[in-house]
This record gives C-alpha cells, structure tokens and sequence, in this order.
C-alpha cells in the first residue's frame, strides 16, 4: 500500500513544510486541485497585505479564553 | 439514556484597529454598538443581559479549588441579546458570539455562520462611524502568532447523572485527535520557549495552548478538558460540557464534524457505549505532537503501552460510532444529521489517510497548507518569511476583499439566503426561539435576557422573570401561537401564567 510505505519513509522527517511537496497527489481530484492552484495563487498573491512584515508585526492580540 | 445533544459555538474574534483607537476593548465596542444602531437601530442600553445565573466558577468536579483564577463576569462591558437569540458582546478585550442553542451540527453551522454575516455586517457600519481611512479588521481565528490565544467554545448539553470522571476519560481521545479533520491550520510554533520557524506549519490554532488535561481555567493554563459547571438551565437534570479546546472554523463541513462527531461520542458516553479503549497516556504532549506533524504519522503512547496514530484513534471511535448508530439510533442528534455525520466522518478520515489534498475543500489547515506550501514554492520562500504567516492571518479575515478563505472553493452546507435568515430568526427547535421572538416583538418591555431567562417590565408590576430552565422548552411549537396572538407583553404573560 503506497500510503504506508510512504509512512515508514517519512517518519523521522520532522520538516513540515517539505511534506506538501511530496504529499501524492494521485487521485483525480488532486490533479483537478493542482491546476486550480496556479490560478488560486495568481489571486492570492494580489490580495495578499502589500507589506506583510509590517501586516504580521501589527496583528497583536490580547489573550483570551 | 442519552438526552437530545442541544449546543452551540461562541467564538471570540481577534480585532485589529486600523488608523484608529488602538485599544481593543473599545474597539470591540464601537463594532457590537454600530451593529446595534445601523442594522438593528437599537439603542446600546435598550436590553441588558441578565448575569444572575453566571457562576464561572464552579466547577464540574464538586469542589471550588483554591488558587485557580476563576474567569471573571465583566458587567460592564456591550453585551446584547440578539432577534436570533445569540448573545453578541465584548469579552477579554475581543468581540464575541454566542450562537442560539440548536439541535444538530448543520444548525450550528448555520448559526455560526449567521454569526460570521453579523460581524462583517458590524464592520461595515462601523467603517460609516470611523474617520476616513479608518477601519476595524476582524479575523475568525484564535491566535496571534506572538503567544496569545483567544477560544472557539463549543457547547453541549449533558445528563448530569452522568459521572464526570467518565467523560472525561472517554472524550479526551476524541479532543486529542479530532484536529486532523477540524484543526484550522498555523504557520509557526507559539510553545513557549520554542523557536516560531521549528514548527513550519501544524494542524490547530490551540494546540500549543493546552497545558492541562483537566481544569477551570480558560485563559491560562488552559485545560483540554474545562470543569466550568454553569448549566444555564436546570442544574439537577443538566449540565453543560463547555468544551475549549477547538480551532474557529472557516469550513463549513469542519465546523459540522466538529460538533457532529463530538455529540454523538458524548451522547454515547450517556449510553455508556464509548469505552475507555482510547485513553492516551499523556494527552496534553499527545495534542501538541499530533498538531506539529501535518504528515498525521506522530504515533502517541496509550494508557495500555502500545502507540496510535490520531488517523487510528480516529477509526476506532468512528466503528465504535457505527456500531452505536445502528444499535441505538441517532435520534439524539437528529437521525439525518447524525448518519450523515457519520458518512462524512468515514469519507473524511479515508481520504486523510490515502490523500490529504484531495480535501482541500472540506478541511481548514489542508486548504490553508496548500495556499503556504503553494506560495512558498512559487517564491521560493524559506520557513520564517512574513508572507507565509500573513496567509495564515489573512486567511481568518472578514473582509470580503481580503479574506482567502472565500476564495478557496470550501464547500458549502447551508444557504446563504438561510444564513441571512438567521442573523435575525431564532432556531425554532428550542428555548432561543422564545428569547429570540419576544426581543423582535416585545423590545420595550424586555428589561433583561440572558439563557435561561428574561425579564419583563409591563409597567406597574414588579418586574417579571419568565424562567427558561429547560432548553427543548419554549419551541415554535410551544409557544409559536401564544406570542403571534399577543399584540403585548402583558398579553403573552397572561397567556403563559394560565
């Protein structure tokens, strides 16, 4: 089974982020996503907070419950 | 025997003021009170709530322990009772709701839904009242990124005659592992004393908050299982699991997990056909591994010795789950809702285990995974570069011209004519459908309101307290008639006192 042999390979692989990368994307349905991604992306990357560092350092919130 | 599942999602929004007052507190206020005055044309003070009946400091487990910091009922602060029979207020310096009690989880996705349209609304009529260039920002999330958490609650109605202890033990799985379908998603690590980039990107919003299994307290060393033992209804027959340790949900469908699966576990740990097979030997490092590891392989150590993974755990309470409905029916949670639940539940975990992103649709965290492992790779972007977290921000906004959770295709339950329908319609399946009708057609002789109860002020009389003590009580079906034949308060009295 491709999922668990992936499994045995990846788990001392704490890196997160790498994992999107090699997640398979084999159905149907993940290649219809990845095609959807790249026009996704060209919006996100228009409606994104222009200056993100100083988006990010001014989003402080108090602790609540 | 399991009684129905009445419950309901308050949820605390983070605010951020632009080109304005700074402080959060005020606002929070500024949003409720222009909501108030522009949509509803209610002034502030019109119907206060009624905080007779709080008592956050009692606790589930029979005693008031000492040293604890008990929450606090701020009184001072907005705090109104809406036509739909939420509650919508300021609580530690953030807006919130409290959707109306419902029945089943596609309601309280249609509430908490209702509740996200009344927020956005508010933002809208307070941008009229700022000055130019103004605006106050307000995102569904629950953390900064800077170490500070503010809480999605869900709520559920309970037997009190049910042992504590047990549900305790045998929901805490379930709160340990549900994440993998109703985690939010995070860039970072807030643990204290952990390097922000060491965790590039996990399941849940909260996870790194939990420090306890077990507890009152709700602002600091939060507890994976809260003790607060205020019903708001009868406390002989009931009480009222205030459940904590949830991500504010952007998905609709996780928002219906969310609260479908937890109420049929908790309605079968009434029927006690849940079982302690699940019980993890340490759940508060088993929610922070499960959440740091979007790979879903962390395997966590059980009471018994041997390790699960979350996915694992998470078949075994589903076949249990099954098991439950075929042999004592779902009624408790409304049969449709409850088997369809079910269906989802099973869907759901099958795709996390053979292809995550195939749920890009449906689950928060993978369709905001994608959006930052996407983004990353287009810019070649390393671990601890603002945009990457800025996503994760801007995906909880509510502006419709900023929010990324609306543009990336999340399935939707409910519609969104019902949604506009139930900013200002109560649910008709239980007592919010009282409170709810008599503040829309009584206004000025409603002095107070809170959950289980409102208080009339019909001129010379002392004022009157119409008790609400059972939450299946004062339905459409109640008392429908007798308010739509009441032209007045005093009428309606009348009719409920005879």
């Amino acid at each position: 089974m491709a999922e668990r042999t992936q499994k045995s390979k990846q788990t001392s692989d704490r890196d997160a982020t790498e994992a999107p990368a090699d997640a398979p994307v084999t159905s149907e349905t993940g290649e219809k996503l990845k095609a959807e991604l790249d026009d996704l992306l060209d919006e996100i990357d228009e409606v994104l907070e222009t200056n993100a560092e100083e988006f990010v350092k001014s989003y402080v919130q108090k602790g609540g419950q | 025997m399991a009684i129905p599942k009445v419950c309901g999602i308050e949820t605390e929004y983070g605010i951020l003021p632009r080109g304005t007052d700074p402080n959060p507190i005020t606002a929070s206020s500024l949003l409720i009170n222009s909501y108030l005055a522009g949509a509803l044309g209610r002034r502030v003070s019109d119907i206060g709530w009624d905080f007779v009946n709080e008592q956050p400091a009692n606790d589930a487990r029979g005693f008031f322990p000492d040293e604890v910091f008990a929450p606090e009922v701020e009184m001072h602060m907005v705090n109104a009772v809406l036509t739909n029979g939420a509650r919508y207020y300021v609580d530690h310096a953030h807006p919130e709701i409290s959707i109306p009690e419902v029945v089943h989880a596609l309601d309280a996705v249609l509430w908490d839904r209702a509740a996200e349209e009344i927020v956005r609304s508010s933002m809208r009529h307070a941008q009229t009242v700022l000055p130019d260039g103004a605006e106050l920002v307000i995102y569904k999330n629950n953390s900064d990124g800077k170490g500070n958490s503010y809480g999605c609650h869900e709520n559920y109605l309970m037997d009190r005659a049910i042992p504590f202890a047990r549900i305790i033990h045998q929901i805490t799985p379930h709160f340990v592992t549900r994440q993998i379908f109703c985690g939010a998603g995070k860039v970072g690590c807030e643990l204290p004393g952990r390097n922000f980039d060491e965790i590039p990107f996990q399941l849940s919003q909260r996870a790194d908050f939990f420090e306890e299994e077990v507890g009152l307290e709700t602002t600091l060393k939060r507890p994976i299982i809260n003790t607060r033992d205020e019903p708001h209804c009868d406390p002989e027959k009931y009480r009222r699991l205030h459940v904590i340790v949830g991500d504010a949900n952007m998905s609709e469908v996780a928002t219906y997990l969310k609260v479908g699966t937890t109420a049929i576990l908790l309605a079968m740990i009434e029927d006690d056909a849940l079982g302690d097979e699940w019980r993890l030997a340490h759940p508060v490092s088993a929610i922070r591994a499960i959440s740091h590891d979007p790979t879903l392989r962390t395997q966590v150590k059980m009471a018994s010795g041997v390790t699960m993974s979350a996915l694992e755990i998470q078949w075994g309470l589903l076949e249990r789950a099954q098991k439950y409905g075929k042999s004592h029916g779902l009624a408790v949670v409304d049969e449709t809702v409850g088997h369809d639940v079910l269906q989802r539940w099973e869907d759901t975990l099958n795709a996390l285990e053979s292809d995550p992103m195939s749920l890009a649709h449906q689950v928060d965290w993978v369709a905001k995974w994608r959006l930052v492992s996407g983004l990353a790779e287009r810019h070649d972007l390393r671990p601890g570069d603002a945009r990457l977290k800025a996503i994760d921000l801007q995906y909880h906004d509510l502006r419709p011209e900023r929010c990324l959770a609306t543009r990336v295709g999340l399935e939707r339950l409910v519609d969104p004519e019902d949604v506009t329908a139930a900013m200002t319609n109560p649910p008709k399946t239980t007592r919010a459908y009282f409170r709810g009708r008599c503040l829309e057609k009584y206004p000025d002789e409603i002095v107070a309101a809170n959950w289980d109860s409102l208080v009339f002020d019909i001129g010379s009389d002392p004022l009157r307290r119409v008790p609400m003590m059972e939450p299946l009580r004062g339905t459409a079906d109640h008392v429908a008639s007798v308010i739509d034949q009441s032209a007045t308060a005093t009428e309606l009295l009348d009719r409920l006192g005879r």
